[in-house]
């Protein structure tokens, strides 16, 4: 299989509807280019998390097809869902950090959960947190750590896999500017350096114009529209990672 | 802040990975908080084997009561000569000893001496039982090479009758026949305890893993989302649900085998033939062993089935 097409994600005329309520997603057509950087923005209800529990496989559409690195979703056993949520790395709004596990078990968990040997665990788990600056803290159980330290373990515990998408809801609410900034590019140096796509929802417009070549994802009404051109076929944007897009 | 460090995971494989190996050990107990005996459900899972120990300890002593009982008397027939004559009531009984020595199948006959009779039936009839008002029967003890049926009883009866008229032949088993069914309808009643308290048992298990599942559940959906599989996310639980289980098993057991033993003293203390005859062998002991055993696997598998079913309203 073609390298882009098996980073690739893509949804085709995805509905998605909580019981028998109205749609909050209508006819989400789109693809994301492996080692992309998309904002995904929009007002409060716009449908952000919504879209983003579809992506973080937290949810299945209710009508639609979509394609996960290869992998189609619909049809896809249940029981093989959890390999595919290994290959993501999730920040979550709330950080949802498991709060009796140290900052240092945090980060490990997705390597424990993921079969990883208990010495390697032990190096990257340091490194990771070296990373994010929180070595001091590393015993530190999450309701002793500030917010922005919480949310640096979380950052860290979603990228210590290395994996090939991370998803981000509003992963700068809770710090101050500087540090919004700093995360951000914790986020480019993945995107960068390692070949993830990223995925960052906000409502901040100042953070979007942060970080050049990113792609922006707008979300009103549970519709996506398109002002960078992100979601064109081709993609307006460079296609990150070389190559052309498909 | 801004170089990444080497990372853990293997380069990627566009191939979907096995599944990973199920964190063991302390791995595991990372995964979730430490949890100690605390909780009523070590102490109900306790009472209730304890209960079923008392009842399959129960049980089996009556089936060994009734099979001993069967035993020993299947192949006893009894003959009575009833004749108010004492003269001719012991002249056929001499003749009813001679037609049943001569018989097939029969391995002994004893004519059962007066004084023996009346010795049995002084405790009802006092002294009447010595007197020739209360004409005693002549009692004749056969012993039958096999179990005694009713073709044997039939065939008995019909030799005696040319000679012995007026004999009267039964089966000593019949005369047991209503305590061996109160002895069976005892067995089922000690089955059926069981199989309730086993079902006790499952709800109390299902009780604790679906509140210590809701207890637990901001984790389990944190871990869903990062990754676990279901059995991970089950293996953590389980392992909780075990020490319990275990916990609960041997107390229970303990307190059941010590309840039978003080139990087994008191009717061992009564020096009757019939209780005696009750006691418990090695194979029961066994089964009663089994019991906790048991208990933690049926724990288990009701543990796994109510943490599967809680898990699969999650994607």
């Amino acid at each position: 299989m073609n390298d882009r097409l098996a980073g690739q994600v893509k949804f085709d005329n995805v509905g998605l509807r909580y019981g028998t309520d109205p749609e909050v997603l209508s006819n989400l057509s789109f693809t994301l280019y492996p080692g992309s950087f998309y904002f995904l923005t929009g007002a409060s209800g716009a449908g952000k998390t919504s879209l983003l529990k579809l992506l973080y496989l937290a949810q299945r559409p209710s009508r639609g097809a979509i394609r996960m690195f290869g992998q189609d979703l619909i049809t896809m056993p249940r029981e093989r869902l959890p390999e595919l949520r290994r290959r993501l790395g999730v920040v979550f709004q709330n950080f949802r950090l498991v709060p009796y596990l140290t900052a240092f078990d945090n980060v490990a968990l997705p390597l424990r959960l993921a079969g990883t040997d208990e010495k390697k665990v032990v190096k990257s788990v340091g490194d990771m947190l070296d990373w994010v600056g929180l070595s001091h803290r590393a015993h530190a159980v999450p309701p002793t750590l500030s917010g922005g330290e919480q949310q640096r373990v979380a950052i860290a515990r979603a990228v210590i896999v290395r994996p090939k998408m991370l998803i981000a809801d509003e992963p700068t609410g809770n710090v101050d500017p500087d540090m919004a900034l700093k995360l951000l590019r914790l986020f480019e140096s993945l995107n960068n350096r390692v070949g993830t796509t990223v995925v960052v929802a906000t409502h901040d417009v100042h953070l979007l114009k942060k970080v050049p070549d990113s792609l922006i994802m707008r979300l009103h009404k549970g519709q996506l529209s398109d002002p960078t051109g992100a979601l064109r076929y081709p993609p307006r944007a460079v296609s990150p990672g070389g190559g052309e897009p498909e | 802040m801004s170089t990444l460090p080497p990372l853990a995971a293997e380069p990627e494989t566009e191939e979907v990975k096995p599944a990973p190996v199920r964190p063991r050990g302390r791995a595991a107990a990372r995964l979730l908080p430490p949890t100690r005996l605390t909780g009523p459900i070590p102490w109900v899972i306790a009472i209730l084997i304890a209960l079923v120990v008392i009842a399959a300890a129960g049980g089996l002593a009556l089936r060994n009561l009734a099979t001993n009982a069967r035993a020993d008397l299947s192949s006893a027939v009894s003959v009575q000569v009833i004749e108010p004559n004492p003269d001719l009531r012991a002249a056929r009984g001499a003749a009813a000893v001679k037609v049943l020595t001569r018989m097939e199948g029969v391995q002994s006959v004893r004519l059962v001496p007066e004084a023996e009779l009346v010795a049995l039936l002084e405790p009802w009839l006092g002294e009447g039982a010595t007197s020739n008002d209360v004409p005693i029967p002549a009692l004749i003890d056969v012993e039958l090479t096999g179990s005694a049926s009713r073709a044997d009883i039939t065939r008995i009866e019909t030799a005696l009758a040319a000679q012995v008229p007026g004999a009267r032949v039964d089966a000593q088993g019949d005369f047991l026949r209503p305590v061996y069914e109160a002895l069976s309808a005892m067995q089922y009643l000690a089955l059926g305890l069981i199989a309730l308290v086993a079902l006790a048992t499952a709800a109390a298990v299902w009780l604790a893993a679906r509140n210590a599942f809701a207890g637990a559940r901001d984790t389990v959906e944190i871990m869903h989302l990062l990754g676990a599989s279901e059995k991970q996310m089950s293996a953590v639980f389980l392992r909780d649900v075990l020490r319990e289980a275990v916990f609960g098993a041997l107390a229970g057991a303990g307190l059941g085998v010590g309840a039978v033993w003080l139990l087994g003293q008191q009717f061992a203390a009564l020096d009757s033939g019939m209780v005696g005859s009750g006691g418990l062998g090695l194979t029961d002991w066994l089964v009663i062993a089994m019991i906790p055993l048991i208990g933690v696997l049926l724990a288990l598998v009701t543990a796994r089935i109510t943490i599967a079913l809680a898990l699969r309203d999650m994607l």
